[in-house]
């Protein structure tokens, strides 16, 4: 089978972008994208959009036509399509295109993520992420998504002796990395005090443990064809992508502070890629909240994750960089372009273009995008040869 | 928005738990399924419902602070994972405590409570949560 | 002769001082206490209505009894505050309670005594051998205006009694005694009931629940020495005591049936809940009046023997009524009006 690659990238500034649709968002990212891969729309055979909820958004479905038409594309007929696997639905959508250029059904993809998230009020917002929990016999009860977070850390300290700054620590990295990417929602540096002392969101997480309301867009552009490999300026290898799922609520799990299908897809990841974990130089994991941020490393370096964190070592100039963008926490999550963020973050690293925030000598980037709390979860890995 | 039939459809389990038993394997479930995802294929036409006791321990807990909008009145609220009696994890509210009080392995028991309500003039919606014993 | 086969009741955790209600309205607590013997009312969650407490206090009477749910064939739910106007608690009862669907049933509205005419009904089905047992329940979630006297008293709370052929305490007769006598409703669409003032005394309380007890002693041919225990309608403690006191009842014969001052009037569920509390207690042979009043007006009537059966009869299955009013969590003026939807909220 041909090997694909990531040509392009392109991304808006993740925040609250109050005067920028989503169709203004999408648009621009996809046009970035475009551009940086020297390419023009007649050169894409496919767009697959990423968006998790923007029926309840913005109350348009439709939306991967939606963006293609106000791409100013809608004359070529250029396929699109959404894909939507809860907050995975970005990793899933280059998941899914991977394969198809893969398969060599279509040469080059234009794989666009976008949520447009700030258009109702932040309560409202909350009920929306509640969407990708069990709408009958989770959120119809009073859970939110932090809640569900929340029983995971809970008896993570229980049964495992977990302490709060284990995970606190997350956020605090987060935002450092974030610090140094111009296109991050938030730039503050904080505290692991500030974490803790936070305003509570659901006990013991509070509002720092937990991923921002952004609005945001990224795409990223993959091809197999030869000629458009050979002239883009830096090509990126997607070495491999896997996805697994476990059940969609906590309470159909045998244990609720693991991450089963994690474990799964990074470990098939790894296999497809042919390398392993050592060889990774640098990860972005779905940080929505701090607690699922350390479960996601406990499954990639099991107990070694704790005391790597203590020992600061997920900082971008240490031994494991994790999520030097910013992660979700900072850089920001709009839920269905975090996963095509990743990509487009990965692929800046490993051209050598992150500039402050750059990990040295990285060759293999893995990016892990998550649905819902462990539910799915897609791992790609991006690497130079 | 009515979303009567949709509540309608539940109400027996969210009344009185009444979940699904695998007669294949002899595993409860609760919520309900129709397949057993031990058994499988197995397992179809063989799920039968089966009436929770409503006894358990808690598994985990948090307090709600930013909580959803149907629930503001009892913010801050205590959401748990419980442990029943025979077996399967349920997640609910706990009620009429003081959330400080509330540690992992508490008995409780299920109470009927209203859970939701569709506004000033639509239909109120009953459901179980717990309370300690 | 119909019998009570079981009995259950439910209050709700929280509860209000009259002390806390008296501050906000500047006025001297101890008119409420000492005058209409009022001392604290339950205060339903924002989650409870008059459908969760009547499944708590059936589901109680029904694991209590040990008897098959099949065999139930009637439920009547009496209650002034039906948490709909047009669509019957009992109806979601029978889905909540797992009764079976071939059930006889209906909500009744009689005020303070629909509860006890839901019993009577079910007495009437289970006497012509219509029903082999039924659920009366009485509940309520009753409101006072703020400010107005019956703030102090108008609580929530509920009980249900299973009555069939063979029970625990044989029911000897009923009798009812009904005027129109306007002292106390609540029009159509109104949020909060009003009342004729000292209007409700004399001659609707008084008057109809002394005409109940002395015409059921005349028919059964009884005094209130014959009883070893007499509870009546508790709209607050003053009323039920000196109406005990007129009919020449001691008070150690109404102390156990007399919860308002310490959970306030529960309306439908008022006498019915009191009468559940002295059943706790209650020993083979003992018998008991107990009589109902409803503004409107009218009262219900009942001659009760406790029987033998009392003895197998597994009162601990459920958590007594004693029990759960000694649990209360204390709230404040400020929660107490959050929690009955006092506050008007956005959208409202
Ligand atoms: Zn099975």
């Amino acid at each position: 089978m041909r090997d694909v690659y990531v040509v392009g990238v392109g991304t808006t500034r993740y925040g609250e972008l109050w005067d920028q649709s989503l169709r203004d968002l999408a648009s621009e990212a996809g046009l970035r994208a475009l551009v940086d891969a020297g390419l023009k729309a007649e050169d894409i055979d496919a767009l697959y959009g990423a968006n998790t909820s923007s029926g309840q958004f913005i109350d348009q479905e439709h939306i991967a036509a939606l963006i293609s038409d106000y791409s100013g594309i809608s004359e070529l007929g250029i396929p699109s399509i959404r894909i939507e696997a809860g907050s995975a639905s970005g990793g899933a959508a280059l998941h899914q295109a991977f394969l198809a250029v893969k398969s060599g059904q279509y040469d080059t993809i234009a794989v666009g993520g976008v949520e447009k998230m700030t258009d109702v009020p932040s309560e409202v917002a909350n009920e929306i992420i509640g969407g990708s929990l069990d709408a009958e016999w989770e959120t119809f009860l009073g859970a939110t998504e932090p809640s569900i977070a929340a029983l995971i850390a809970r008896r993570h300290e229980y049964d495992r002796g977990v302490k709060r700054e284990n995970y606190a620590i997350l956020p605090v990295i987060s935002h450092k990395h974030a610090s140094m990417n111009e296109t991050s929602h938030f730039k503050n540096v904080i505290k692991i005090d500030d974490v803790i002392n936070a305003s509570l969101v659901a006990e013991p997480l509070t509002v720092y443990d937990t991923a921002p309301v952004s609005d945001g867009a990224s795409a990223v552009i993959i091809t197999s064809d030869k000629k458009k490999i050979k002239s883009a300026s830096n090509p990126i290898k997607i070495k491999s992508s896997s996805m697994a799922n476990d059940f969609l609520s906590l309470h159909d799990r045998n244990r609720i502070d693991t991450f089963k299908a994690v474990k799964k897809s990074t470990s098939k990841a790894l296999e497809g890629a042919g390398i392993t974990l050592e060889k990774v130089d640098g990860f972005e994991i779905h940080d929505s909240y701090s607690i699922a941020g350390l479960i996601q490393l406990e499954e990639l370096f099991g107990k070694e994750a704790l005391r790597m964190s203590e020992n600061g070592e997920y900082y971008y100039d240490s031994s494991c960089p994790i999520n030097v963008s910013g992660g979700l926490k900072a850089h920001g999550n709009p839920l269905g372009a975090t996963g095509v963020y990743q990509a487009v973050e990965a692929t800046i690293q490993l051209r050598g273009n992150a500039g402050l925030r750059q990990v040295k000598d990285s060759r293999n980037f893995m990016i892990h995008n998550m649905g819902g709390l462990g539910t799915t979860s897609v791992t790609t890995i991006l690497g130079v040869e | 928005m009515s979303e009567v039939p949709r509540f309608w459809r539940e109400a027996k389990h969210r009344y009185r738990l009444v979940g699904t038993r695998c007669e294949n394997c002899n595993t409860l479930y609760f919520p309900p399924r129709d397949i057993c995802p031990k058994c499988r294929r197995e397992s179809v036409g063989k799920m039968r419902e089966e009436e929770l006791s409503g006894e358990g321990e808690i598994y985990s807990f948090t307090i709600v602070h930013d909580g959803l909008e149907q629930f503001k009145l009892q913010v801050p609220y205590v959401m748990a994972l419980i442990k029943t009696k025979e077996g399967p994890l349920v997640t609910g509210q706990i009620v009429d405590c003081d959330p400080s009080e509330i540690k992992i392995g508490m008995n409780v028991r299920s109470v009927l409570r209203k859970v939701r309500t569709e506004g000033k003039s639509g239909i109120l919606q009953y459901g179980y949560k717990f309370e300690l014993k | 002769m119909s019998s009570i086969v079981s009995y259950g009741s439910y209050v709700p955790r929280f509860r209000i001082k009259a002390e806390e209600i008296a501050r906000i309205w500047g006025e001297n607590p101890e008119n409420i206490k000492g005058g209409l013997m009022i001392y604290s009312k339950s205060v339903p969650g924002p989650d409870e209505d008059v459908l969760t407490i009547s499944a708590e206090a059936a589901k109680n009477a029904i694991k209590r009894s040990g008897i098959d749910k099949s065999t139930i064939g009637a439920i009547f739910v009496g209650s002034e505050s039906h948490p709909y106007a047009v669509k019957p608690t009992a109806s979601i009862l029978v889905e909540a309670l797992g009764l079976p669907n071939s059930i006889h049933s209906a909500d009744y509205e009689f005020a303070c005594k629909a509860g006890t005419a839901a019993m009577q009904n079910v007495m009437g089905l289970v006497d012509s051998g219509m029903i082999e047992n039924g659920l009366a329940i009485g509940a309520d979630t009753s409101q006072g205006a703020p400010g107005d006297a019956l703030e102090y008293s108008a609580s929530a709370g509920g009980t249900a009694y299973i009555i069939g052929k063979k029970g625990i305490a044989d029911i000897n007769r009923t009798y009812s005694y009904t005027t129109d006598t306007p002292d106390f409703w609540r029009r159509e669409g109104e949020k909060y009931p009003s009342h004729g003032g000292r209007f409700t005394g004399e001659p609707a309380y008084f008057k109809h629940v002394l005409m109940g007890a002395k015409k059921m002693m005349e028919m059964q041919n009884t005094k209130p020495t014959d009883y070893d225990y007499a509870v009546f309608h508790q709209p607050n403690g003053k009323f039920p005591t000196r109406a005990a006191k007129m009919l020449g009842f001691k008070e150690e014969q109404v102390k156990d049936g007399l919860l308002t001052p310490i959970i306030g009037n529960t309306y439908s569920a008022s006498m019915m809940i009191g009468l559940s509390a002295i059943l706790e207690k209650s020993e083979p042979g003992d018998r008991i009046l107990a009589v109902a009043f409803g503004s409107g007006a009218g009262s219900d009537a009942f001659d009760i023997t406790v029987n033998d059966s009392i003895r197998s009869f597994n009162k601990n299955a459920a958590t007594g009524v004693m029990d759960q009013i000694n649990r209360p969590i204390w709230v404040d003026y400020a929660n107490y009006v959050k929690y009955r939807g006092k506050i008007l909220m956005r959208g409202e």
